[in-house]
């Protein structure tokens, strides 16, 4: 059985597209961490919601980088494969 | 995968090699609303009473709201960003409510964050001049002098940053509603989706609306002067 060169790249590309999706992994345990260490904050000190909340929305933004970029280069070898057209 | 599913841009080309893309049509859109209603606005500030109401009320509202925001992030010296970032907040929030009425988000190209996060970039370093001209040469160099490199990438990374999280969010919700249209059997496209865009158009919309904006805050606050 031989396999068509194009269709391989394609095929390698979406497992790529997976493998890179996982970059969200790490992002959802941090943002876990930070929900449940705000969570104890509230508790705390009730009175200080609102910072609280604006300080977590923002630390999970910033952790929130990582995945966002494996999702961009899973959409990169989904939808605008660059190694297609160096057959 | 079906026609549909592809994120291809759709266009016609004018005369003259110009594409008009579904991204560009709806930015109008989003730019008109804006537009019509900042004009609305600015006619009746006339006949604005000492006692609020009705219209008046709702404009006096969302700018008060945000000059506390701006006031509150980056202090009462520099409250006058609140005026650009007024702009940018509701720029980016309606451009991301825009997949409400089927159009495409505007922030679902990269063309549009770029010019957004470009302009954080050059607002960060033209204040850091202007206002704090020692300070922010010196910067480069703490905590040790060899680190300049690395201070130097740190800050083109910046925009890029800022500019491929608005990209990526947008555009991961674009699909994955396309994928919910297109992929769920017939029964449950009923009211289901209306979950869908709940939670990708209105609350993700939002909340990096307020991350784009709080994060140029903080950025550009972190080269100002005390």
């Amino acid at each position: 059985m031989s396999i068509d060169a194009r269709a391989f790249v394609l095929g390698c590309s979406a497992i790529g597209a997976g493998i890179a999706a996982c970059a969200g992994l790490g992002t959802g345990i941090g943002q876990g961490f930070a929900a449940g260490k705000g969570a104890e904050a509230v508790g705390r000190q009730p009175e200080a919601r609102g910072t609280i909340l604006s300080t977590l929305l923002v630390g999970d933004a910033v952790a929130e980088t990582s995945a966002i970029y494996g999702l961009v280069v899973a959409l990169i070898l989904l939808f605008a494969n660059p190694l297609v057209g160096q057959l | 995968m079906s026609e549909n599913l592809s994120i291809k841009h759709y266009g016609i080309f004018l005369p003259g090699g110009v594409e008009i893309t579904q991204t560009l049509v709806s930015m109008w859109i989003v730019m008109g609303i804006l537009i019509t209603f900042a004009v609305i606005a600015r006619c009746k500030l006339r006949s604005f009473k000492p006692v609020p109401a009705g219209f008046q009320n709702f404009v006096e509202l969302i700018v008060d709201i945000f000059d506390n925001f701006v006031v509150s992030t980056m202090g009462e010296r520099y409250s006058y960003f609140a005026n650009w970032f007024f702009g940018v907040f509701s720029f980016i929030l309606l451009s991301n409510l825009s997949g409400l009425i089927i159009l495409r988000p505007p922030t679902a190209d990269l063309a549009c964050t770029a010019a957004l996060g470009l302009s954080t970039f050059v607002l960060i370093h033209f204040f850091g001049i202007a206002k704090n001209f020692k300070e922010y040469w010196k910067s480069y160099f703490q905590p040790l002098p060899f680190l300049f490199p690395l201070n130097v990438i740190s800050e083109l990374a910046v925009p890029v940053s800022l500019s491929f999280r608005l990209f990526g969010a947008t555009l991961g919700g674009f699909i994955l509603m396309g994928l919910v249209y297109n992929l769920f059997p017939m029964f449950l496209l009923f009211g289901l989706p209306a979950a869908f865009h709940g939670y990708f158009d209105v609350f993700a919309g939002c909340l990096q609306a307020y991350i784009f904006t709080i994060l140029s805050m903080t950025f550009i606050r972190g080269k100002l002067p005390e």
